[in-house]
């Protein structure tokens, strides 16, 4: 890979927007999930079948429709792209993180400034709540608020 | 089977309004369909088969079809966002070979400047689309999904910010003789940088114009086309397909054009090295470099490179594209730039696009569109179009 063309973006504090994200919709499919995360625990869905861990989660493995099952995962990722929407009030950002475990997920980097944000840089599970109080996964660069020894250094 | 030469495009109409807030969207429908069937010589009861995808108000075709008091026994209204038109086009050459219609209306129309819709506005919440639930909250915009697919396309191959400014350069140089088109002053590399980020790397001036307005297009079989007196433009080849996330297997460095493009191309019987003119669906900047390495004009990776230093400018670049401004300058009706890109294939294909833009002898086009939301679903149609 070549060489990443600097950052434009200024200096710009993203904040962690706790209780101002939008509602996500309830669905039956994603409500263990909304469950766990009331207690922290940050699940995806994987193939009994054929093994593979997917995202977004669904009942039906999207690889080969056998059954799926929900496991915990470990909250580590790295960032795929992102974007800065610099205009917006607080600015936001939008993201693809890759998770350890392996798929690719729309996300937000979060609680960092934009300036710190390219693609390959170890992330970290971080849930913010949304109007109603509903669990968003989100990321937050890795090392920036975990004890020590628990995230990647960054 | 093939639908190669089993139709034609004989009626091709762009309508001029790029801000209707006096006009209903069925009117500017309707005023578009009028407009290209007297452009073929043909009248509203020659048609017996419509086409249209989800700016047409109403359940489906039903009430455009009502509004227009159509009698027909062929309807589709198949909606891949912006590129359905490019898709309907193939579809009504289909419908048209199987028997079931003879002479196929296809229109799109919209109004959201006059109502204030444009791509960095928060898209409606679809509480049952099944991605609603884990994306609703990041508000993936359609300018935010696109940036990521710059973004990525940058990290993997060295794309730069002044290649993908190259492409609304040589848009913006066409658009100066347009008179209809929305932004008509020549713009320069540094003016699209200076331009205000949006969502990076994407400037304002990445982004396409958000405009009112329509088009239509008429598609009949072989021996409708040669009583009228329109040159002919023939449906060669056609190709369609979709993609998404994969199931989190997402990589963002191409389209579903890599699929569409080269079954155009191989129903068609020719390569993209002999095509003379190019519509591009431009939504942004990033979505004609992804085509045009998707599509095969180069290798994935070498877009950036491809489209510098004015190679997509008529009458000196290699590859001229979107002589009409594209959605880039000119318009972008119903935020669906696909029917625009059938429309100026054509009049390139008639010898009818501007004279300073008009490629010569054009005897060989290709439009190919990317509707939805490239950085997360999308659908890609691709339609090579021959004159003869």
């Amino acid at each position: 890979m070549t060489q990443v063309p600097p950052n434009p973006i200024p200096s710009t504090r993203i904040p962690l927007r706790d209780g101002d994200w939008p509602d996500p919709p309830a669905s039956p499919e994603t409500a263990p999930f909304v469950e766990a995360a009331r207690e922290g625990r940050f699940l995806l869905r994987r193939c009994r079948a054929c093994g593979k861990a997917h995202w977004y989660p669904r009942s039906l493995c999207p690889f080969c429709f056998g059954e799926t099952a929900w496991e915990e995962a470990s909250g580590d990722g790295t960032i795929y792209s992102c974007t800065v929407l610099a205009r917006e009030e607080p600015p936001r950002t939008i993201a693809y993180v890759t998770l350890a475990e392996g798929p690719t997920m729309m996300t937000s980097v979060v609680d960092c400034d934009a300036r710190d944000l390219a693609v390959g840089r170890p992330v970290r599970l971080v849930f913010a709540r949304s109007r109603n109080g509903t669990p968003v996964p989100c990321f937050r660069p890795a090392g920036t608020d975990a004890p020590p020894g628990t995230g990647p250094a960054s | 089977m093939t639908i190669n030469g089993r139709a034609h495009i004989v009626g091709a109409y762009e309508h001029p309004t790029r801000k209707a807030p006096d006009k209903s969207v069925a009117q500017l429908h309707a005023e578009s369909a009028a407009g290209a069937l007297a452009d073929a010589g043909l009248t509203k009861d020659d048609v017996d088969g419509y086409f249209c995808a989800g700016d047409a108000p109403g359940l489906g075709p039903l009430a455009m079809a009502d509004y227009m008091n159509l009698r027909l026994r062929h309807l589709d209204s198949t909606d891949i966002g912006g590129a359905s038109y490019i898709a309907h086009v193939a579809h009504a050459a289909q419908a048209i070979a199987m028997g079931r219609c003879n002479v196929a209306l296809i229109t799109l129309a919209g109004r959201p400047r006059s109502a204030g819709h444009s791509g960095t506005a928060a898209r409606p919440v679809i509480a049952d689309a099944p991605d609603s639930p884990w994306e609703t909250p990041f508000g993936p915009t359609t300018v935010n999904l696109y940036a990521m697919c710059a973004r990525r396309h940058m990290h993997e191959f060295g794309t730069t910010p002044e290649q993908l400014a190259w492409i609304k350069v040589a848009a913006s140089h066409h658009a100066q003789h347009n008179p209809h088109a929305m932004l008509r002053d020549v713009v320069s590399v540094e003016d699209v940088l200076a331009s205000p980020m949006v969502a990076d790397p994407l400037h304002r001036l990445d982004c396409c114009v958000v405009s009112d307005g329509g088009g239509a297009l008429v598609v009949a079989r072989p021996e409708i086309a040669r009583s009228l007196k329109r040159p002919l433009v023939r449906v060669m080849g056609a190709g369609e397909a979709q993609k998404g996330q994969l199931g989190g297997e997402v990589d963002l460095t191409y389209s579903a054009a890599r699929i569409s493009g080269p079954a155009a191309f191989a129903e068609a019987g020719v390569a993209p090295a002999d095509i003379q003119y190019a519509s591009i669906y431009d939504s942004f900047t990033i979505t004609v470099l992804m085509q045009l390495e998707d599509l095969g004009f180069c290798e994935k990776g070498q877009g950036g490179r491809f489209v510098a230093d004015g190679n997509l400018i008529a009458g000196t670049g290699r590859l001229p594209f979107n002589t009409d401004g594209g959605g880039l300058c000119n318009n972008h009706p119903a935020n669906r730039g696909g029917i625009t890109k059938v429309i100026e294939a054509v009049r390139q294909l008639r010898g009818e696009a501007h004279p300073a833009v008009q490629v010569r002898d054009c005897a060989l086009a290709v439009a190919t569109g990317i509707g939805g939301l490239l950085g997360s679903r999308h659908g890609a149609a691709t339609l090579v179009l021959g004159r003869e």
